[in-house]
C-alpha cells in the first residue's frame, strides 16, 4: 500500500507536482500514466525517499520510505536502467545491493536466473543492452522478496518476449498480494497489465480509477456515418438534423461524420426521419489510448510539430509558393481523438454533456478533475456546467 | 498475516478516502488479495551490511585497482631506485622509511583520486540513486564508504611505506649511523595520506562530480605549495605565505618524514584531521538535506 498525500514537489519556481494525493492498493498492478514532465519520475523518487516533498508526505506500509527498518525487504524499485555503475559485473552490482539489506548471495544467484542473466553474471553492465539493463534493474528490484513494487518504464528497450515476460511478472505479483505500481508511456501495454490508473499532467491529479472506467469516462466512443458521397447535400441535411437531435458532428477527412451523443438506432432513426441513406453506420469503441489522449490533451507540456525543413531550404524569393506538407492525422487538431464537447470547442476534455446515459455519451460522466479539485465528487454528480469549466479550465 | 499463502487469507475492505475517486463503491478493486508478506524474516539493516556492500564496490570496480596499482608502483618503485642510489651514511637522523617519502608526493595523488571516485562515480553513474533506494538511511552509506575507504587506503599505504622502511634499512642498516626510528613515519604518513584521500571523498560527496571534486582537491593540495612563492614577494603577505609553506601537503609529509629534521609534523597532522572532520561534518549534512 503506497499512500500519498498533499504530495507537493517545487524546483525553484518551477512546482513539479502539486497537490497530489492517492494510494495504490495491494493485489492490482496499477499503472501511473502521465505525459514527458507530468511529474510521474518525480513522484516516484519522491515515494522512495530520493526526493524529499516540498509539502504533503507518501508513506509505505504506514512508514515515510527512508524510516522503513529494511528498504529493499519492503519496497523493490526500478527506476532507471541505466542507474548502475557500468564499471561493476553485473552479478556483483546485485550482491552489493543484497549485500545493503542482509540478502544472502545465493539470492543473487537466484533473481539473475529469473530474470535470465546468468550467462552474463560476470560481464560488466557497461556493455549491457537497454533491454539487459531493464532485466538487471527488475532483478535488483526482486532481490528482497517485497510487498511493493514500482517500476518506472519497465519494458522499455525490451524484446517482445522480455515485453510478455514483464507483462506476466507484474500481473503475477500482483496476484500474489503484492503492490505493484508501473509507469509507463506504452498504452497498449498498460491496457494489457494494469487494472487501476493513475494519471497525472503537470503535476496535478488527473485521473484514479479503473482502466475500465477510465476509458468509458473518457471516452472516445463515437458512431462513423457515412453518407452517399455523390451527394453532399444528404450530408448537410443528415448534420443538421442530427444536431437538431442532441448529438455533436464532426466531419472527418474522408467525408465521414463522427456523431456522439446519440445511440446507434437514434441515429438510424434521424437519418429516416430526413431520408437521408446511408452507406455507413459503425461503432468506433475507444482504446486506452485515446481515452488518455483525450484526457491528457490540455496537460501536454512537450507538443511535437512537422518538421518543414525551412532551415535546410534556399531562401526564396519573396512572393514564391511556400511549400507545406499536409497535416497529419491528430497534428494540431484538438478535437481529432475525440470531438470537443457541444458549445466549447477546445476545452480540454470536458465530458459530452448531451445524452448522459446514451452509449457514445460517455455515461458515468464523473467529475473533471481540472474543474473541480475538491476531493471525492461521487459519480453520480452532475456534470459541471459548461460556465464553470470555462472558468476553470486551463 | 503471517500465512505464506496470503491467497488463502480473508480479504480485507479496501480502505476508502481516496481523494478524486471516480468509483467510491469499491466495486473497481474486486477483491484484492490480502498484502503479501514475505515469508522469509525481515531483518533491521545495520553498518555491518553498508560495510559488506561498500566492501564489494570498492574491490568491484577496476579504478580501484588502477590507482592502488599505481600509488604501489610510485611509492616502492621510487622509494627502491632511491634506496638503491643513496648510502648508509645518509641515514643519519632520518628514518629508513624515507625513501617512501618522494613517492608518495606522487602518489598521494593517486589516493586522492581513489578517494573522490568511492563517492563521485555513483553519482556521475546515477548508481547513487539505486544505493540510497536499497538503503535510505544515507549517513549509514557515507559512513561505510568513508570506514571502507581509510582502512584501504591507510593498510595499501601502510604496507607501501613499511616495505620501502624495511628493504631500505635492510641494504643499508650496516651499524655505522644511529637512524631514527621509523614507526612514527610508518603511522603518521600513512595516516597524513589517507587523511588527503578521506577529505577528497568528502569533497567528492560535496560536489558530486568526478572532475570538479578532483581538480578542488588537486588545488588544494598544489596551490599551497605554488603560492608562498608570490605571496613571499610582498612584506604585508609574508606571515600568511609562511603559515602556507608552513602547513602545505608536501611539506608537511616532509615533516613526518623529518627531512628538515623538524616537528614531526604532528601540527599539520592535526590541522587535516581539522579540516577532514570539517569536511566530512559538511558532507552528511548535504547528503541527508539535499535530493539525491
Amino acid at each position: 500500500m503506497i499512500e500519498a498525500v498533499g504530495l507537493t514537489k517545487r524546483y525553484g519556481a518551477k512546482t513539479a507536482v502539486y497537490n497530489l494525493s492517492f494510494q495504490v492498493r495491494p493485489g492490482t498492478v496499477t499503472g501511473f500514466l502521465g505525459p514527458n514532465g507530468s511529474g510521474k519520475s518525480t513522484t516516484m523518487r519522491m515515494i522512495l525517499g530520493l526526493d524529499n516533498p516540498s509539502a504533503g508526505h507518501v508513506t509505505i506500509a504506514g512508514h515515510p520510505y527512508r524510516k522503513l527498518p529494511n528498504a529493499p525487504r519492503h519496497v523493490g524499485a526500478l527506476l532507471d536502467a541505466k542507474a548502475v555503475h557500468g564499471g561493476r559485473h553485473a552479478r556483483n552490482h546485485l550482491l552489493c545491493l543484497a549485500q545493503l539489506s542482509g540478502i544472502p548471495a545465493r539470492r543473487v544467484d537466484e533473481v539473475l536466473g529469473v530474470v535470465g542473466l546468468q550467462d552474463v553474471a560476470k560481464k560488466r553492465s557497461k556493455g549491457f543492452s537497454l533491454g539487459m539493463g531493464q532485466r538487471l534493474g527488475i532483478a535488483s528490484a526482486l532481490l528482497g522478496d517485497p510487498q511493493v513494487l514500482l517500476f518506472d518504464e519497465p519494458v522499455n528497450g525490451l524484446d517482445p518476449e522480455g515485453i510478455l515476460w514483464v507483462r506476466n511478472l507484474m500481473k503475477q505479483l500482483a496476484a500474489e498480494g503484492r503492490t505493484v505500481f508501473v509507469s509507463s508511456h506504452l498504452m497498449s501495454e498498460m491496457a494489457l497489465t494494469a487494472e487501476h490508473l493513475i494519471v497525472i499532467g503537470r503535476g496535478q491529479l488527473l485521473a484514479d480509477m479503473s482502466v475500465k472506467d477510465f476509458i468509458s469516462a473518457n471516452s472516445a466512443d463515437f458512431a462513423r456515418v457515412r453518407t452517399p458521397d455523390t451527394d453532399p447535400q444528404q450530408r448537410e441535411k443528415l448534420t443538421a438534423a442530427l444536431t437538431e437531435a442532441g448529438g455533436q458532428v464532426l466531419p472527418e477527412q474522408d467525408g465521414a461524420l463522427r456523431v456522439t451523443g446519440l445511440p446507434l438506432p437514434r441515429i438510424s432513426d434521424v437519418a429516416h426521419g430526413a431520408s437521408v441513406r446511408l452507406w455507413e453506420l459503425s461503432p468506433h469503441q475507444a482504446s486506452l489510448e485515446e481515452a488518455y489522449m483525450r484526457m491528457t490533451q490540455g496537460a501536454v507540456d512537450y507538443r511535437s510539430t512537422i518538421d518543414q525543413r525551412a532551415g535546410l531550404q534556399q531562401q526564396l524569393p519573396a512572393g514564391a509558393p511556400d511549400q507545406f506538407a499536409p497535416p497529419m492525422p491528430g497534428q494540431d487538431q484538438p478535437g481529432w481523438y475525440a470531438p470537443p464537447p457541444p458549445q466549447q470547442g477546445g476545452q480540454p476534455f470536458g465530458m459530452p454533456q448531451g445524452a448522459p446515459g446514451g452509449p457514445y455519451g460517455g455515461a458515468p460522466a464523473g467529475p473533471n478533475p481540472y474543474a473541480q479539485q475538491a476531493p471525492a465528487a461521487p459519480a453520480q454528480a452532475p456534470a459541471p456546467t459548461p460556465h464553470t469549466d470555462n472558468e476553470d479550465s486551463r | 498475516m503471517s500465512t505464506p499463502h496470503p491467497q488463502q487469507a480473508p480479504a480485507p475492505v479496501p480502505p476508502q478516502g481516496a481523494p478524486q475517486q471516480a468509483d467510491p463503491s469499491g466495486k473497481w478493486q474486486g477483491l484484492p488479495g490480502a498484502a503479501y508478506t514475505s515469508p522469509i524474516p525481515i531483518k533491521r539493516t545495520h553498518l555491518g551490511n553498508a560495510l559488506a556492500s561498500e566492501w564489494t564496490k570498492i574491490r568491484s570496480v577496476r579504478s580501484t585497482m588502477w590507482t592502488l596499482g599505481i600509488f604501489l608502483l610510485l611509492v616502492i618503485g621510487t622509494g627502491l631506485a632511491i634506496a638503491a642510489n643513496t648510502e648508509p651514511r645518509d641515514y643519519a637522523d632520518v628514518p629508513y622509511t624515507l625513501p617512501a617519502f618522494f613517492g608518495l608526493i606522487l602518489g598521494q595523488i593517486c589516493l586522492i583520486t581513489l578517494g573522490v571516485l568511492v563517492v563521485s562515480s555513483e553519482y556521475g553513474t546515477g548508481m547513487i540513486r539505486t544505493t540510497m533506494t536499497a538503503s535510505p538511511q544515507r549517513h549509514r552509506v557515507l559512513a561505510a564508504k568513508f570506514l571502507i575507504f581509510f582502512l584501504v587506503a591507510y593498510v595499501v599505504s601502510f604496507c607501501a611505506i613499511g616495505l620501502v622502511g624495511l628493504i631500505t634499512s635492510g641494504m643499508h642498516e650496516d651499524g655505522s649511523v644511529e637512524a631514527a626510528p621509523m614507526g612514527g613515519t610508518l603511522l603518521k604518513g600513512s595516516l597524513y595520506v589517507s587523511l588527503l584521500g578521506v577529505l577528497a571523498l568528502a569533497v567528492g560527496a560535496l560536489l558530486r562530480h568526478s572532475a570538479g571534486a578532483i581538480t578542488a582537491m588537486l588545488g588544494l593540495v598544489l596551490v599551497p605549495a605554488i603560492l608562498p612563492a608570490f605571496l613571499m614577494i610582498s612584506e604585508s603577505m609574508r606571515p600568511i605565505g609562511e603559515k602556507m609553506l608552513d602547513y602545505n601537503a608536501p611539506n608537511s609529509l616532509s615533516k613526518i618524514f623529518e627531512i628538515d629534521g623538524g616537528t614531526g609534523g604532528t601540527s599539520q597532522l592535526w590541522l587535516l584531521i581539522g579540516v577532514t572532520a570539517a569536511a566530512i561534518v559538511g558532507a552528511f549534512i548535504r547528503l541527508e538535506a539535499r535530493d539525491v
